[in-house]
């Protein structure tokens, strides 16, 4: 494609498309992105792609190949527009009946989707509780848009925000509406993005010579609402950064993108020569005197690099330990240039805020939290994948209204939100709303936004060990407090797990962690104890069961767990026997077999085979 | 020149200084492990944390690394501090026992016990050695591999490099390498601390016995005689 040289052409151009009348046939949307992929999205689309040609449907049905819709338990889906039918889970013969009944205009009753197996019958996707109490602005535009397709984009109102700013490149405007909307960086710390974007612009003395980061380096366990933005929806990202570039008067930009993520990778690099190609990246932008153009940084996948300074020093080549600040990166970053780093999330608001105007944005969330916020809702939960909502949502309604509730009626014990630096919040704050203040004040962090829901089957002390596992290996290691510290927390929780803990170990993990969040350099280590000061906090009583009564009230911690065999149950299967790896377990063939305890290594693998619930799970007993 | 307080003394630092700097030119004692003149700021130990700021709205930062701002508010010994100061001092000394420097330490700021298992290692990975390698010596031939709690300082792929000339640097301005005496107990986590013990620990074994080494007790030689007598009996 030519590349586009003024305003005015672009202006038309971007007209032309909305103009094209819109397609009467059905469109078959299948989700595949990552997740989509790994759940046999493809084998649907290879199906699907060979019965439109074998019978000739080309002119009566079309296919669009989207990013993840969010919710990863109907994946992988079709889902039929107009219409917005979800048949969830189709058997390879299903996928051929589907199209044959769309292009006649039918819909096959009996495969409609059903939450969990359940009776009712949800026709549209609008209906499903999962999807009808979201508002979801910037995770609803991945549907409409094959991330691949820049027409896709343009066609769903997109670079909208693009051809207003370059028709009137205004930096103080640009401020001034995001400032107005009151958008707060999703990536954690929630700092006005406006600030920010007023303190790069300033410093550098006039020099373009400034950055504009995308940080895409998404680590949490359990969140991926970064990587799946940027493998649905490229180009808002990239519309966003130019915004950020022209508001600071940056030149360059880079994508900071861990290789883990290589769809979105590919996405983004397709993307970004589509945007090349067009116009919208490189020198002298539609004709105008502004340069801009992106490159994509790999990252190894060390958790800490998304921390911005060492994030930094990532991207100069060197290794990713933080730094001092101040001086912020706004001021000294890269190669001691201005940079201005935002999170993908805050990124993808910002043509949102732009070309809606910050009026609009700001009717949504509350004051000081304006808009809304993505969360990977995960655990032990009915409907687990991606939710957005607005801020000042409460807990309660994003776990039970959207998330269906928990699993096989077990009881919901706790959230944990905002990934490893985050904490647990119990079941009784629920109703806390989600805004940066609360989610601080109760002991948690915002975070990216993840939340693990936890139930009766978590031991909290597992948790904060796990958490603190994950940390000893991710933590730079660059500061005594955080790399040391740490290890010691991890040593004593491990401790208390295999039953050897005293009750002065809690005073000292918690005199431990005040110390690792008081004087650690960076966001890692000052948020590095929460979990485990949050579930001392509010789960002491486990802690204590653990030390005092060596019981583990979750059944998880092995040293205090024991498995045994219900004669009445078992059939004499064998199945436990053949697969026991420690050979614990005795008995013939169809007869009542037994666990013989000392050489029992609590693998539970006896436990998760067996057909008749036959091996039970039980504390401990002496006796 | 930025108007600093520090400890309550106003001072005009001059540009650039750190606070470290700013306060030990006024005499006050900041313990630092990974700080020295002639090198860039490392803030990797953290023993140099000062409390910043007034009233409710303080926090922690090293003071190697803090450069001085017009009106800055700096304490250096508050109970935050020292108990910040404590816990990394019981940190560093359970993963390296044998130095004498952070034996000096802390018995200097009055640690009196550790609750942590010794790790017995040889480094705390202050990264004094990394930086002056490159520079001073212009070498950069040992640097940080690895991350977390595998973090070492070595050459690259463990080999010998042929950018290190051997020159001894690294060893030299290594803060934990100087080893401590062995005292009465060479397995204790805590070595006898004779350095700010009023009563040397020569004194506990040979009453009024002042020793001849004139030492203070540093040299252990007295205690060490003593404990090799009480393993025959």
């Amino acid at each position: 494609m030519e590349r586009i040289s003024s305003v005015e052409d672009f202006i038309h151009f971007r007209q032309l498309i909305l103009d094209e009348p819109e397609d009467d046939n059905p469109c078959i949307v299948i989700s595949a992105g990552t997740c989509g992929q790994a759940s046999g999205a493809n084998d649907i689309i290879r199906i699907t792609k060979r019965h439109i040609l074998e019978q000739n449907f080309h002119d009566q049905i079309s296919l669009r190949i989207t990013g993840c819709l969010g919710n990863c338990e109907m994946e992988p889906f079709m889902l039929v527009e107009p219409g917005n039918t979800i048949y969830s889970k189709p058997e390879m013969e299903d996928v051929k009946r589907i199209i044959d009944a769309t292009v006649e205009g039918n819909i096959i009753e009996e495969m409609v989707y059903t939450e969990n197996g359940g009776q009712k019958k949800y026709h549209s996707m609008q209906e499903i509780p999962f999807f009808k109490n979201q508002t979801r602005t910037i995770l609803g535009k991945n549907q409409k848009l094959d991330p691949i397709r820049i027409l896709d984009y343009l066609r769903a109102r997109g670079y909208a925000a693009f051809e207003k700013v370059i028709s009137n490149p205004d930096p103080d405007w640009i401020i001034n509406e995001i400032t107005k909307a009151g958008l707060r960086g999703r990536g954690g710390a929630g700092f006005p993005a406006g600030r920010k974007w007023e303190s790069a612009r300033r410093s550098g003395n006039g020099s373009t010579k400034k950055f504009v980061v995308c940080n895409a380096d998404e680590g949490d366990p359990g969140a991926y609402m970064d990587r799946s933005l940027l493998e649905g929806n490229p180009h808002a990202i990239i519309e966003g950064m130019i915004i950020v570039g022209i508001a600071i008067g940056a030149g360059q930009g880079y994508i900071y993108v861990r290789r883990e993520y290589p769809l979105a990778i590919k996405h983004t690099l397709i993307a970004l020569r589509q945007a090349r190609d067009i116009g919208i990246l490189g020198t002298g932008i539609m004709g105008t005197n502004i340069d801009f153009d992106i490159k994509i940084i790999r990252g190894a996948g060390a958790f800490v690099c998304g921390e911005e300074t060492a994030l930094i020093r990532s991207i100069e080549g060197k290794i990713g330990q933080p730094e001092q600040r101040p001086p912020y990166p706004v001021t000294k970053g890269i190669w001691g240039c201005p940079t201005c780093i935002n999170n993908v999330e805050t990124l993808a608001n910002v043509p949102v805020i732009i070309s809606d105007g910050a009026d609009k944005y700001t009717k949504v969330g509350m004051p000081g939290n304006r808009g809304t916020k993505i969360f990977s809702l995960v655990g032990r939960i009915r409907n687990s994948g991606l939710v957005e909502v607005p801020f000042g949502t409460t807990i309660r309604e994003v776990v039970y209204n959207i998330g269906g509730g928990p699993w096989d009626n077990k009881k919901i014990k706790a959230v944990q939100t905002g990934g490893p630096s985050g904490g647990c919040i119990p079941e009784n704050m629920f109703d806390l709303p989600i805004d940066y203040e609360s989610l601080t004040a109760a002991g948690s962090i915002m975070g990216s936004g993840g939340m693990i829901v936890m139930d009766e089957d978590t031991c909290m002390v597992d948790i904060s060990r796990y958490y603190t596992n994950f940390l000893k290996g991710e933590s730079c290691g660059k500061c005594s407090t955080c790399r040391e510290g740490i290890q010691r927390m991890n040593e004593i929780l491990t401790n208390i797990t295999e039953g050897g803990g005293n009750i002065e170990d809690l005073a000292l993990l918690e005199e431990l962690g005040k110390v690792i969040k008081d004087a650690s350099l960076c966001g890692l280590g000052q948020t590095a104890p929460n979990p485990v000061l949050s579930t001392l906090r509010y789960f002491r009583d486990e802690y204590i069961a653990h030390i005092e009564e060596k019981r583990c009230p979750a059944l998880v911690c092995k040293a205090f767990i024991q498995y045994m065999i219900d004669n009445d149950k078992c059939t004499g299967c064998g199945i436990c026997k053949k697969n026991c790896p420690e050979k614990a377990i005795e008995g013939e063939l169809k007869k009542p077999h037994s666990i013989v305890q000392d050489k029992c290594a609590t693998c539970g693998i006896c436990y998760d085979l067996c057909k008749f619930d036959a091996v039970l799970k039980t504390g401990v007993t002496n006796a | 020149m930025p108007n600093i307080i520090i400890d309550g003394i106003g001072f005009d630092a001059p540009e650039g200084w750190t606070v470290l700097e700013a306060a030990r030119f006024l005499g006050i004692d900041i313990p630092a492990l990974c700080y020295h003149e002639g090198l860039s700021p490392g803030g990797g130990c953290r023993l140099c944390v000062v409390e910043i700021g007034e009233g409710d709205n303080t926090k922690m930062v090293s003071s190697c690394t803090y450069a001085v701002e017009e009106g800055l508010v700096v304490h250096t010994a508050t109970v935050r501090v020292i108990r910040a100061r404590k816990m990394i001092l019981e940190l560093l000394i359970s993963q390296c026992p044998t130095s004498k420097t952070l034996q000096d330490l802390a018995a200097k700021w009055g640690l009196q016990h550790v609750r942590f298992t010794p790790k017995w290692e040889d480094c705390i990975h202050c990264g004094l050695c990394v930086r002056m390698c490159e520079e001073q010596m212009m070498a950069k031939a040992i640097g940080f591999v690895n991350r977390g709690n595998e973090l070492k300082i070595t050459t690259p792929f463990d080999i010998t490099s042929e950018d290190c000339r051997k020159c001894g640097a690294c060893m030299y301005i290594c803060p934990v390498c100087t080893v401590r005496c062995e005292g009465a107990a060479p397995e204790s986590v805590l070595c006898g601390r004779c350095e700010n013990s009023l009563q040397p620990t020569c004194l506990e074994f040979y009453d009024n016995f002042s020793c001849w080494m004139g030492l203070k007790g540093e040299c252990g030689t007295c205690v060490k005689e003593r404990f090799e007598e009480k393993k025959e009996d």
